[in-house]
């Protein structure tokens, strides 16, 4: 039985092969690990790889099929996970030195329902410090590099997740979208990654950045298998109480209905005067191929999208603030040596356990939420949030989905935009918006640089209308073959 | 005039426990000055009656029943712990009663 | 004495547990007593990624506290954030309710020194409680997380209260209630009942509320009333004196007697509340408020006063009968199955029944040797004449022990007083005629003697004779 060829590889196609036994899920896991092996040092995408567990796992699904019985649907699929997923008895960091060593005594829920469909946890895969970040040079391990371009970045704050299914290191991964996170990448790396509709799927088990904003969900190298990941991660969790009750969707069938009929609107705040022409190149020659192929094109306008990248950092920090006032030495993680008092404890555990972008956030958050400040800064955020919410409510009266750029620029180089925290705020322009209404929204890739840079596309759709974001994205790739560039294994 | 000074630096990271070198204060200050400056132009948008949007779920909140799980084992729990003592976590000594919320 | 000068003006939160089985927001065991850190799980260990989940039979307690004490209950409510630093505060925050409590409003009523009282209350709101530390004499101390997300409501009152006494019965009048609706078991020693107290002084006539300081550390009804007693004093001096009284929060210490200052040093409390983001809005429906409100038992308060109303009961009786739910509901079922008086019945229940049981909840239990049912047919053999007062005693004894019914008990061996006039006449005579010597003296006017002859004809059968015919009749022959 030949090893099968894995870079590029998609994940329908692997998993068929496993169950139709035309390879084994072990020699997946072994060509994965050996490009791991072979490659990581230079790309950093793993923080680490579980090769005995990997290798465990793969001789059960192989014994399964032997027994003919059914390994599910992911059968043998080799998967990463961003180290912001809780895996019981694997160390998992959210990224930070304040839980360096942590090892949950619990799973997330997402990613025992992969391992249930059959996939391979290959390891846990790097990012920005508690999904802080949009270049994931946040980690506080060491930074991940764009497969494309070595000294550029692979976006963030789920790089890690992003890079490894381009570098091929994984043949899908999940990573979480808070204003961007999965999307920017995505589009930096030049596969497809979703962020669901809220509450889709379960944050049980996710580590929490901002507890309102927080989207899991799934990379592939193609829309098919990103839908395909989706179906298998989404629907109610009991331990989740924002999680969606509704049923799941048809997202892997979805990809293939075609597009006959619907109506893709451009917001006019989206393809401004003075945006990079090759990004805005790129995207307009997508949505002019989305039309080509039947759609109706509609312009459309969402109003509040100046305030999105304002409001967004005043909701997230307040959560965040929040959310992470528990890493306080105590219980687990990182613990200060020497303290004399409780307060030394905790200043000084935290103080030596986060890194500058967390504390930036911390106090920030703090800021706003401060009596006196609450009305003024936090409480505002929230009802410019609801207009923002109400904009897509409007829109999708007139339109099925919404088609934008994901990302202002391609990859920039690693620590170009180190000195200007705003500055990398701002990047997030096109992406937090559907973040705070709790909207689906996917990249793709539509095009690269000159200097062959990958370009995003980012197609948004109304609440539960994954779906019809399939469907536009599905035609789209079918009639493009930007998905099938691969980028060259780093030497 | 700026919009936060140190020493409003040094109470929000006191009030965080956070504990940040004077160069760290420094320039947080300066970046949190322009972040803030950013984000002031929310105050621009008039948001009327419109109501704050805490949850991007439309559903009320859902109800489980009184039904006690097993739980983790000692162990499990205080497997993680940086220090302990038997079947307890230990910390520096608490003076009773002191900070204490409520 | 300066006290007089000020009116008091109290208020208090109050803390109480809800014994459900599995926590507020997790679905560990709330048993307490267990070895340490073994009740525990993600949620309420505050691990990353954990999400809380609520707990119906928790908020259903909640709702029928409010309707028992006329809070209106909101349709929708939230939950918040409340954020501080703490060993025992695992999450760094605890997830309480701020702007829109499940409650507003509502009363309870209750009695001091016979006196009529009625206590405003503000609000009442879930929260999940803390952890336990424990201190030892070294530089360290321990934490136990069994506790941390048990369920709380919390109760605060408007400062209605007036005196140290009337706060202190005020408190006994919410255990009895909690414990009434079986939602808790209210015990202050256990930390199942727990109080902060404010406390201002204002002279008398004055409509402004004076500066009030807070006092911590309240664990028993004696220290409700020895901790508010001392603060009175304490902020009179301080008036006296021309001065201010601070607003702090005071830490009493009951080995000493006095309350200490424990004004934080650095940071007051900033709890930056902020709705919780994890737990969607809590609606409660009228179908929901109509059958809680169909379940509730009749409260403490209304029966006392059909107790000591329609059923003539003395208040001593009515406050000991209704100062535990199933002291009441025992007497209500009994009283129900009962001909005879109910204040009869209230002395068999206070003297023989309570004298048996060491906690007053075994009268709920389904092997009670004497059920409700059992008492009312004995009580009422006493009021048809079958049995004296001390015969019954005598059988209820047996009951108890024998767990038989009196009508068998009497059936079985004849233990029924003998009522047959001419059966009683006949020892009379027998035994009139075989004392000669006491019928002289009585004849004489030692009138007494007549106790002297009953407990002969007493004696003579066996204890059976119906005393008052026996009574009648020897007066008869005795002349």
């Amino acid at each position: 039985m030949a090893a099968p060829q894995v870079k590029g590889a998609s994940i329908a196609e692997l998993a068929d092969g496993v169950r139709a036994q035309k390879w084994k899920a072990r020699e997946l896991v072994e060509s994965y690990l050996d490009r791991i092996a072979r490659l990581d040092g230079r790309l950093g995408c793993y923080l680490l790889v579980d090769a005995d567990g990997a290798r465990r796992r793969a001789d059960q699904i192989d014994a399964t099929v032997a027994a003919g019985r059914d390994p599910g649907l992911l059968a043998g699929v080799p998967i990463g996970l961003k180290d912001i997923f809780v895996t019981r008895g694997l160390q998992t960091t959210a990224g930070s030195k304040i839980l360096r060593g942590f090892v949950p005594p619990y799973e997330s829920t997402v990613s025992a329902r992969l391992a249930a469909a059959g996939a391979i946890a290959l390891g846990k895969l790097n990012m920005d410090e508690f999904a802080m970040g949009s270049s994931n040079e946040n980690s506080a391990f060491k930074p991940v590099h764009n497969p494309w371009d070595l000294e550029r970045v692979p976006g963030g704050s789920s790089g890690g997740s992003a890079a490894s299914v381009a570098a091929s290191l994984c043949a899908g991964s999940l990573g979480t979208d808070t204003g961007g996170s999965i999307r920017q990448p995505a589009s930096l790396c030049g596969v497809a990654g979703m962020k669901p509709t809220y509450g889709r799927v379960s944050r049980y088990g996710v580590i929490a950045f901002a507890s309102s904003l927080d989207h899991p969900g799934p990379f592939g190298r193609t829309v098919e298998d990103v839908a395909t990941l989706l179906e298998v991660i989404a629907g109610h969790d009991p331990c989740d109480a924002t999680s969606i009750p509704s049923p799941v969707g048809r997202y892997r069938q979805a990809c293939d209905a075609g597009l006959a009929g619907m109506r893709v609107g451009v917001p006019e705040e989206y393809l401004q005067a003075g945006m990079d022409p090759e990004v805005e190149a790129a995207v307009r020659g997508a949505i002019d191929e989305i039309a080509r192929a039947g759609a109706k094109l509609v312009p459309v306008s969402l109003p509040h999208t100046q305030y999105a990248v304002a409001t967004y950092y005043l909701v997230c920090t307040a959560e965040a603030s929040s959310n992470l006032a528990r890493y306080d030495g105590v219980r687990y993680g990182h613990r200060t040596a020497e303290a004399s008092s409780l307060e030394e404890l905790y200043s000084k555990t935290r103080g030596e356990g986060f890194g500058t972008e967390p504390k930036r956030r911390i106090i920030l958050g703090t800021y706003v939420l401060r009596s006196g400040y609450y009305e003024a800064y936090y409480g505002k955020a929230l009802r410019v949030r609801r207009k923002i919410a109400d904009d897509f409510r409007a829109v999708f009266d007139k339109c099925d989905v919404l088609a934008t750029p994901t990302s202002p620029t391609a990859a920039f180089k690693l620590g170009e935009r180190q000195a200007d925290p705003l500055q990398m705020y701002l990047a997030d322009i096109y992406t937090v918006a559907p973040a705070l209404a709790g909207v689906p929204a996917l990249s793709q890739c539509c095009g690269f640089t000159k200097g062959n840079l990958p370009i995003g596309l980012q197609l948004i759709g109304p609440p539960l209308g994954e779906e019809a974001v399939f469907r536009v994205a599905g035609e789209y790739q079918r009639r493009s073959d930007w998905h099938k560039r691969l980028p060259e294994d780093p030497s | 005039m700026p919009r936060i000074q140190p020493d409003e630096v040094r109470t929000i990271a006191a009030l965080a426990r956070l504990r940040l070198s004077e160069t760290e204060i420094e320039r947080m200050t300066h970046e949190l000055d322009a972040i803030l400056e950013y984000i002031d132009t929310v105050k621009n948008l008039d948001t009327g009656n419109t109501e704050p949007m805490t949850h991007a779920v439309p559903f009320d909140c859902p109800l489980r029943q009184d039904k006690p799980k097993p739980s983790l084992s000692v162990e499990e729990a205080l497997q993680n712990a940086p220090r302990r003592r038997d079947s307890f976590f230990e910390v520096p000594r608490i003076v009773p009663g002191a900070g204490e919320g409520s | 004495m300066s006290v007089d000068r000020y009116e008091a003006v109290i208020g208090l939160e109050v803390h109480v547990h809800l014994a459900s089985r599995s926590k507020i927001f997790s679905s560990s065991s709330t048993a307490f007593g267990e070895e340490p850190n073994s009740c525990t799980d993600p949620v309420c260990l505050g691990l990353p990624g954990a999400l809380p989940v609520l707990n119906r039979a928790v908020v259903d307690a909640a709702v029928r506290l409010g309707l028992a004490v006329g809070s209106h209950i909101r349709p929708r409510c939230r939950f918040a954030r409340k954020h501080y630093f703490y060993p025992d505060l695992p999450k760094g925050f605890q997830i309480s309710q701020y702007e829109e409590p499940l409650c507003e409003g509502g009363a309870v009523e209750f009695r001091v020194a016979g006196e009529s009282r009625r206590v405003r209350l503000t609000r009442i709101h879930l929260e999940d409680d803390a952890g336990k530390n424990i201190h030892d004499d070294s530089g360290v101390s321990f934490v136990d997380f069994n506790r941390a997300g048990v369920p709380l409501v919390e109760i605060v009152s408007e400062p209605d209260i007036r005196s140290a006494e009337e706060a202190a019965e005020y408190m006994r009048a919410l255990r009895t209630l909690v414990r009434m609706l079986g939602i808790s078991d209210g015990n202050m020693e256990e930390g199942s009942l727990r109080c902060d107290a404010n406390v201002s002084l204002r002279l008398h006539g004055a409509e402004k509320l004076g500066t009030k300081a807070e006092l911590k550390n309240i664990n028993s009804f004696k220290h409700v009333r020895e901790a508010i007693e001392h603060e009175i004093r304490r902020q009179a001096v301080v008036l006296d004196r021309g001065e201010a009284v601070v607003q702090e929060t005071r830490l009493w210490d009951p080995e000493r007697g006095l309350s200490q200052s424990m004004r934080s040093k650095e940071h007051a409390h900033d709890y930056r509340y902020f709705p919780e983001p994890d737990l969607p809005p809590l609606a409660v429906d009228q179908d929901w408020i109509e059958q809680a409100r169909a379940s509730l038992p009749e409260l403490p308060e209304s029966r006392y006063r059909r107790y000591t109303g329609a059923l003539g009961l003395s208040a001593q009786d009515a406050g000991v009968l209704t100062s535990e739910r199933e002291i009441a509901d025992y007497f209500d079922a009994a009283a129900s199955a009962c001909a005879a008086p109910a204040k009869k019945l209230a002395n068999w229940i206070i003297n023989e029944v309570l004298a048996r049981v060491a906690d007053p909840r075994a009268l709920a239990a389904a092997d009670l040797p004497v059920p409700p049912v059992a008492l009312a047919e004995l009580v009422d053999l006493v009021e048809k004449g079958t049995l004296s007062g001390k015969l019954a005693k005598d059988v209820f004894g047996r009951m108890w022990q024998e767990k038989r019914r009196a009508g068998e008990i009497v059936v079985s061996e004849s233990v029924a007083v003998v009522s047959d006039a001419g059966l009683i006449e006949e020892i009379c005579q027998k035994v009139v005629a075989a004392c000669p010597d006491e019928v002289a003296r009585f004849r004489a006017g030692q009138g007494k003697l007549l106790g002297f002859f009953v407990g002969k004809v007493m004696k003579e059968m066996g204890g059976k004779a119906n005393p008052k015919t026996a009574n009648e009749i020897l007066q008869r022959l005795l002349g």
